[in-house]
Parts: structure tokens; sequence; C-alpha cells
């Protein structure tokens, strides 16, 4: 009889995750990823992992605390049943990776340390020194190899996924995959295929993500008909080395420590910067928020730097936007607390931070959004555990796990959320591909006939022996992902507006048309990076046109995605007390209305030109009502006393049919002041 | 004239201004065990460029110093941030990692060219890329893991004093680069050859059992010591020190300390290989009169 198997694509730590859980409970893995999994992407995240500890707990922290955190932080956007369950998982997570034995930072007395991250009062991360990812994706990659030297996971590295293969019935049967080495194009029979291929940076052309984070995998998949869920959430770190082959993070802790922001008055100013007298040196972060200066919120340091290059035209350098963070005039003490983050900046730029101002740029960093993913909720609103529903996309059999996937972070993705969410959704997928299988009743691939599987190979062989062949003298695809990497910065990352986003589709289709006409510098058949770059590169544009077209059509402001026009300003602090309050009145008005038309998610499907076509789903918020995010805003107490007065008469009011609901979000409200 | 301190990123050094271009020579082999040939490239110089975004130039490009049109060169990398390990080279006879390695600094101690060459001890897939198997197939053969009894929730993993972390986070920061193994007089290049009708499962079989009679390297022994010290680790401490007292096991180290000084993260491999020394010393002894 044939044995299930399921191929997981993809060997960050959402990948191995789900593939070490499979594995313990006897179904056999293969596993696909583009380089050595040891090597994915997990192990440049740097910050931490959040959940509820034995500390907090004490502090006042609970479960529902973190969850309250992360779809606030995610601007209400996330279906709340799966984040909920996620962090009440948390701990049990946290516990898991120790016993694998994760060097986690430890107390004193020898219990594992904890610090403060993103957008919480508790001390919610667990840390292993600078290199938290890398350190949990390590002891991954150990079980995993522990499976497969007992025999029960085959990896599969050095291998692209070129795409899944459905039945007549558009049930997912496998996948089709090339050999990065040989070229060998061949199928995988396959009962469950789990995509965990992470984030999409190099849409964007430099970012902070790894040169594996093409999003081809998740296009693939878009291509064959799943859908991509709220695609325009991307985040962006305010702080990154420009470097010329990628964006390196760099953490704000030294803006903390009093680095001042800074470009010449004269635009490109050809000196060097310490030879810039102080009277042309514009502050521009201290002159416009004299309040705040450089310590400005990360969303505001984000978009005046950007700003200031692309709309004042005053970068630092001419092709490399970039604005100077200056700590030169910082005494020893202060700078040696900084050690870490200097010495990298030191090690990639070549030059001393402590002598030389750094020059930083805001960088394209997590995508919040990906294929869209099923669920099914308990009645209590955490997420049924084993369930067919749970991370499946809409085609049966096929799943997204981790960064591509699009459930768990909303419009923003809370500091340290990113590596709880990875672990967790690839621990739960595993009982619900068990499910699955069973439901097929013995109906496995392996008893597929071959024709379906000789067709798909047969197809994506046709499609690479025609690549090869091309002409000539066409365009070069190098130079086509530099130019879409411009168009997409440019107009969808830190500031979004309507007629930009307008042009910068068209663009985009214009270089998509070109992009069919590139040709090969290798037409070879052995380890040809050219053709399979060539390939990626094509598979950009689906997404890069979700992502433009999802921003174009949602006029509001919410999370990482943000437009001017559609900003809700504050309350004029100098109004009468009568006036203000009516304001008040009416900005709840507005944010109501506004919730009303836009929490929901975008959901996007590949029309039959070829162009992506959105519709909307509603969010499931049941368990916390969404309430305005009101940090830094003028005006932010009075618009804050009418809204609980509001919330107050709401759940005072007889009660209907979803009674308790309403008293739970009053509570949740209340929780939040 | 400019303060001694103030330095540009532009311009490291006054006196030198970088060239506006600067010469590339990669060796390139076209197939494993082919025969390898260098070749030129003419790159122009950019701020902030490392040898990866020189890569990247010269696959844009695809055409050689005279002007002849090649193939893009073939090599590995994925973080770009020095921590994933893929993308380790020879550059200018140093083996390192090419994210890593900036060309300002590069043209300063060579302003003639930089010299790109795949490492040696591994066989070459195609120019700069090489096969790491054997590095990978190090860490199975000496079970680096901890063999937990399995993902169910059993609470939170031993305690562990600050002291011991301090020690094992520095050898779990090893990335599997290669770059200990380039440098190591012991660790030879095994290179087979997939033979005519030979399957493939029949040819990795092959290799794997050539591997594990080479020397397992300072990189594997260092896991070991890892493993071996953590508190759950440690009930299999004799399993990992079997691995290390098998052929290619530690006694094929000369301790010629190279590999120490080539870590990219620093790892102390010397410590950790003269643990591991008295360790097997005292669990052979062990064993022996155990029987
Ligand atoms: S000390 Fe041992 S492992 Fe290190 S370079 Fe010398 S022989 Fe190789
Ligand atoms: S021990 Fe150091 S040099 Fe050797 S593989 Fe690990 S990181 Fe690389
Ligand atoms: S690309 Fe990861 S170490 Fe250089």
């Amino acid at each position: 009889m044939a044995k299930e198997r399921v191929l997981v694509v993809g060997g960050g730590l959402a990948g191995l995750a789900a593939t070490m859980q499979l594995a313990e409970q006897g179904v056999a893995v293969d596993l696909m990823s583009l380089t050595p999994v040891k090597r994915s992407h997990s192990v440049c995240a740097q910050g931490g992992i959040n959940s509820v500890n034995d500390l907090t707990r004490q502090q006042g922290d609970n479960e529902y605390l973190h969850f309250d955190d992360t779809v606030y932080g995610g601007d209400f956007l996330q279906h709340q049943p799966p984040v909920k369950e996620m962090t009440e998982w948390g701990p049990k997570i946290i516990d898991l990776m120790d016993r694998l034995g994760v060097p986690f930072n430890r107390t004193p007395e020898g219990y594992r340390d904890q610090r403060r991250f993103g957008g919480t009062l508790f001390k919610r991360t667990a840390f292993a020194g600078a290199t938290t990812g890398q350190q949990l994706l390590y002891a991954l990659d150990e079980q995993v190899r522990r499976w497969e030297t007992a025999g029960s996971v085959k990896k599969y590295e050095f291998w692209d996924f070129l795409g899944p293969i459905l039945d007549e019935n558009g049930v997912c049967r496998g996948a089709v995959a090339q050999d990065l080495v040989t070229m060998e194009i061949r199928t995988f029979a396959a009962d469950a295929v789990i995509v965990a291929t992470g984030g999409c940076g190099l849409i964007f052309g430099r970012s902070t993500m790894s040169m594996a984070c093409t999003g081809s995998a998740v296009a693939r998949c878009f291509r064959a008909g799943a859908k991509y869920g709220n695609g325009e959430f991307i985040q962006v770190h305010p702080t990154a080395i420009p470097g010329a082959d990628k964006l390196r993070l760099m953490s704000e802790s030294a803006r903390g420590e009093g680095g001042r922001v800074w470009v010449p008055r004269i635009p490109q100013d050809p000196r060097p910067p310490k030879q810039i007298p102080e009277a042309e040196r514009y502050y521009f972060l201290e002159e416009r928020y004299p309040k705040y200066k450089n310590l400005v919120p990360r969303d505001i340091a984000t978009r005046e730097i950007f700003s200031i290059c692309t709309e004042d035209g005053l970068s630092v350098e001419k092709d490399r936007l970039c604005v100077y963070l200056d700590l030169t005039h910082l005494p020893r003490e202060s700078l040696n607390k900084l050690g870490g983050i200097l010495e990298i900046y030191e090690k990639f730029q070549g030059v001393d931070p402590r002598e030389v101002p750094m020059k930083i740029f805001p960088a394209v960093h997590y995508s919040m959004g990906g294929l869209w993913v099923d669920y099914e909720r308990t009645p209590a609103g955490g997420l049924k555990l084993g369930a067919i529903k749970n991370q499946v996309t809409n085609i049966p059999g096929l799943y997204a796990i981790g960064e591509c996937d699009y459930q768990y972070h909303g419009a923003n993705r809370l500091g340290a959320n990113s590596l709880l969410s990875c672990i967790f959704s690839g621990l739960i997928v595993a009982p619900t591909v068990q499910t699955w299988i069973a439901s097929l009743k013995g109906k496995l691939a392996a008893d597929q006939p071959a024709a379906l599987y000789d067709a798909a190979k047969k197809r994506h062989q046709d499609e690479h022996n025609a690549m090869l062949k091309r002409p000539g003298g066409g365009e070069n695809p190098y130079l086509i992902h530099q130019e879409l990497g411009n168009i997409m910065t440019k107009a969808a990352t830190v500031v979004r507006h309507n007629d930009a986003l307008r042009d910068a589709y068209k663009q985009v289709q214009a270089l998509e048309a070109r992009a069919a006409k590139c040709s090969l510098s290798d037409t070879g058949n052995w380890t040809n990076q050219n053709v399979v770059f060539t390939k990626a590169l094509w598979d950009m544009f689906p997404i890069a046109k979700c992502i433009l077209k999802g921003a174009l059509q949602r006029d509001e402001c919410r999370g990482a995605h943000y437009k001017p026009e559609f900003s809700m300003p504050g309350i004029d602090a100098s109004a009468s007390p009568e006036e203000r309050r009516r304001l008040a009145e009416e900005w709840v008005d507005t944010f109501d209305a506004n919730t009303k038309k836009w929490l929901k998610s975008t959901v996007a499907s590949l029309g039959p030109d070829n162009e992506p076509v959105i519709t909307y789903e509603d969010v499931d918020t049941s368990l916390i009502t969404p309430r305005p995010r009101l940090y830094g805003l003028v005006g932010a107490d009075i618009i804050e006393e009418v809204w609980k007065q509001r919330q107050a008469a709401k759940s005072a009011a007889p009660k209907d049919t979803n009674g308790s609901h309403s008293e739970k979000s009053a509570a949740a409200a209340a929780s939040a002041s | 004239m400019i303060q001694s301190t103030s330095h540009d990123s532009s311009a490291h050094d006054t006196h030198h201004a970088p060239p506006a271009q600067f010469t590339v020579r990669v060796l390139r082999q076209d197939v494993p065990g082919g025969s390898s040939y260098w070749e030129r490239h003419t790159v122009k110089r950019e701020n902030d460029m490392n040898v990866i975004s020189v890569l990247q130039r010269i696959a844009a490009n695809a055409e050689t110093a005279d002007g002849e049109k090649t193939t893009p060169v073939a090599w590995d990398c994925n973080c770009l941030e020095e921590v994933c390990g893929a993308c380790t080279m020879v550059v200018n006879g140093k083996v390192r990692q090419a994210c890593s390695a900036l060309v300002d600094k590069l043209l300063v101690d060579n302003p003639e060219e930089i010299e790109l060459r795949p490492m040696t001890k591994f066989p070459v897939v195609r120019d700069l890329m090489v096969s790491r198997a054997r590095l990978f197939r190090a860490l199975q053969k000496v079970k680096a893991w901890i063999p937990v009894d399995g993902y169910y929730d059993m609470g939170s993993g031993p305690r562990v004093s600050a002291e011991s972390q301090e020690q094992a986070y520095p050898l779990s920061q090893c990335m599997s680069c290669g770059c200990c193994l380039e440098a190591c007089p012991q660790y030879t290049k095994i290179e087979l050859k997939q033979e005519e009708g030979e399957t493939a499962e029949a040819f990795q079989a092959r290799q794997k059992e050539a591997y594990d009679r080479g020397f397992v390297g300072a990189h594997a022994i260092s896991q070991v010591m890892l493993f071996n010290k953590h508190p759950t680790g440690a009930m299999n401490a004799g399993e990992r020190l079997d691995a290390l007292t098998a052929e290619g096991g530690i006694q094929a180290c000369g301790n010629a300390q190279n590999c120490v000084a080539v870590c990219p993260k620093e790892i102390p491999l010397t410590t950790s290989i003269g643990r591991a020394g008295r360790a097997t010393t005292v669990h052979v002894i062990k064993k022996f009169f155990d029987r």
C-alpha cells in the first residue's frame, strides 16, 4: 500500500517546525528549499520572540493582553481567533525551544531572561544574544537533521518550487520543482503541499530580506489559483544601512542614545559630512518636531526620512537615497552602549560611525500580506486544533505557513511576533494535514494516474526549454529587476498617493511586458542561475500588482499603509472645550464609518486577463472591538473620552442577540487605556 | 588639509582616491571535475560595494574585460549579513564571506585587482559554488542535536547558569560556512564521480561512506562540545564521543590551529578541540574498563 507523503516547501522556522512535527507523527516528509535549510532567512531575525511568562504574569500580564497588543498593533485587520490561539501557545513554544537547546540569555539565577520589545510595557521577549532567529532556526534545523538521519525526512536543498499540481477536482496532489544544480525538472507526488517560503522583499529591489525572498513560490501558487491576502501591507523599518546589494537592519537604539538625523542643506553636497558647517546642515526632525526631536515615533521618523529624500530631494547621495544619522558628537560612554550595532555598521560600510556620520534609510522589512488561508474557530474564540481548514489556502491540500501566509499580523506586525507566528503556524499545520490525509480515505497521491504528473512536468519542461532558446539582444533581467524595485520602493512603501500608485501600476505592467522579452546570458543546462533568476523575476509581477492594486484601492490609513490624503488629523488644542467636544464626536463618527468600510481583508485572485482581481472579506473581530490608535495624535484625550462614553453607552443598552459580545468588547476597550 | 579623524565613505584615504573601476579575476569552472580557467571582468566602482554586489554587476553585464560575451559567474549567497554562511569563497587568497568583503578595503590592499576563487576543500559545482554536503553530513555523524523525548508540552528546559549560556552561545553561532575546513591542513578534499549506471541513491550512499571516513573537521568537534555541555545533551555525550573516536574523528586533528584563525564567528575552536581531546581520552579509557 502506498504511504502518505507531505511536501514542505521552504526550510525557515515555519517549514522546519512543520517538518519536525509531521516527522514525529510518523508522516514521511520531503523538505524542499532554495538553500540548505540552515541558511534560511530566519537567521536574520535579531530581536527575540514574544510570549507571556512567569514574570510578566505576576506583573498583571496574561495571554489576553498579548493577544490585545497584537491585534491593536495590527490595527485590527487580523481574524482574531488564530491570533488568540497563537498568543496562548506562546509560553509553550518558548518552553519547547528551550528544551531543544536554544541558548536563551539567562538571569543570574539561571532562568530565561526577558526584555521589553515592540509596543508593550511587559518584558515579554525571550532572546539569545543578538541572533535569536538564528538560534531558533538552528534548534529546529538540528531536530530535522535528526529525523533526516533516521530516514523520515528527505531533504531537497537547492531545489526551486515551480508550482503545485492540481487534479481535475482542483485538489493539490503534489508539485513540480527544479534542481538548481542539474536543472532537472521533476514532480513530487504529495498528499499535502505546505508552502513556507517567507516574504517577498526582493520585489522592492533591495530590502532587509535575504536573496531567497523573491516571493516566487507564492506567486506560483497564486498563478495556480490560490488567493493572496492583504498584499498592500508591507512593513518598513525606519533605519537600515543602505548597501549596494542589500539594506541591513540598524537598531533604533542609535537614535535613543542621542543620534542626530540631518541632511546637507545643499542637495547632494559633495563635501565630506564633517566639513559641512552646522549652519549648512538641516536637522529636519529637530526643526519639524521641536518637542520630540530625533525621538519622534517610529512611523513618523520613517515618513520624514523618506520624504526629505523623495519629495524635498535632499538625499545625501543622488542615486541611493539616504540621510545622515550622526553619532560623532556623542561621548564615548554612550557610544560604548551601542557597541554591537556600531560594529555591524563598520563591518559592512567600512567606516567607523564614531568618526563619520552613518548613512541610513528606511527599508522594506516584512510582508504582513501573503497567501490567504482559512481557519476554524472554537465557540470560545480560539482555533480548533487539527481542523481540516486551518492554514489551508483556497486550494484543498495546499497549505501556507509563516511569513508567506497573511494570517497573524494584520496591517502591521508587532516586534518579536514574527518568530512566534512562524513556529506556531508550523506546529499547528501538522495535525491539520493529518486530518486532511485521513479524509482522503486512502486515495493518496501515490495512486494518482501518472498522466497527471507527466503533464505537469511536460508543461514546465517545455517552458524551461523555450526560455533557453530565447533570442539574444533582448531585455536584461537584472536591470528590469532594479527598475521594478525602484518603482515599488517609490510608490508603495512609506507614503502612498493614489496618482503615484496608478502610475506605478502602469509602469509595472509595461515592465512585465518587457520582462517577457528577456534574453538569457546563460543558455546552458548546468547550475544556470540566470534562468532561475529570470523565472523568479517573472513571478514578481503578479504579487507586485497585488500590492499596488490593494494599496490603490484602500482609501484610508491603517497600520503600515499610510495615505496622507486619507489620514485623520487630530483636534486643535486651542479650540474651546465645546468645539473640541464637537470635533471629537465628529472624529469618532468618521472613525466608525471608516471601520465599517475598510476593516476588511483584501483578497486578490488572478483574473482571466492575468491581472489581480480584488474582493474584500469581513474580519472576525468578535473578541476585541476595534478601537482607534491615538498614540501621538493631538487631541487624543478628548477623542478617547468620547470613544469610551460611546462604548459604555453601547454596553449599557438593552442586550440584543449579541449581548455577551458587546460586554466583552467594553472590557477590552477599558483594558486598553 | 582634512583633519586626520575625518573620513568619508567615498574616500577612505585622502591620499589614494579609489579608482573609478577595477578588475576582478575569477577562477571559473563549468562542471564538476572539469578544468578551471581564469576570467577577467571590469567593474565600475560604486560606494559601499562588497564582493556580492561585484558579482551582481558581473551577472548583469555578462561580458569579460575584453568585451567578450560570457555567462554570469555562479555563486552562492543568501543573507548578505554574514550570518547564513552561504557565500564563503577565497577572496584575494583568504577564505571568507563574500558579503562582508568590502571592495574599497580590498582595493587598498591590492589596488590592481580582486581575485575570487572557490574553496579548494569542497567539490566545485560550478564557478564559485561548491558542494558542502560533507560538512552537513558531519553534523549527522556526531549527532549534533538535543535528543528530546518529543514535541509535546513538557514544561521548560533545564535551568542553565548564565555562565554556561555564555560558553554555549558562541559555539551555537557556527553557521556551517566551512572556513575552518578550508584552512585545515588535515581536511582534504573528497570528490567522487557518479559512475555510469549508478543511481542517485547509490551515489549518495557511496558519498556518505567516503565522507564518514574523512576528517569531521573543527566545526563538528566544536558542536560536540556544545551539545555535550547541555544538561539534556550530556545524557548522550558518549554517542557523540564515539563518533569523535571513530575513523575521521578527532585523532586526525594535527592541532595546527589554522581553523580558529579564520572562523568569522570567532568561535574558540581550539578550546573546543582541546576539551574534546580530553573528553574522548577519558571516554575511551572508561569504555575499556566498562567492558
Ligand atoms: S587545529 Fe585541527 S581542526 Fe584546526 S586546523 Fe588544525 S588540524 Fe584542522
Ligand atoms: S566553526 Fe566557524 S569557520 Fe567553521 S563552519 Fe562554523 S562558523 Fe564557519
Ligand atoms: S550571504 Fe550569508 S554569509 Fe554571506
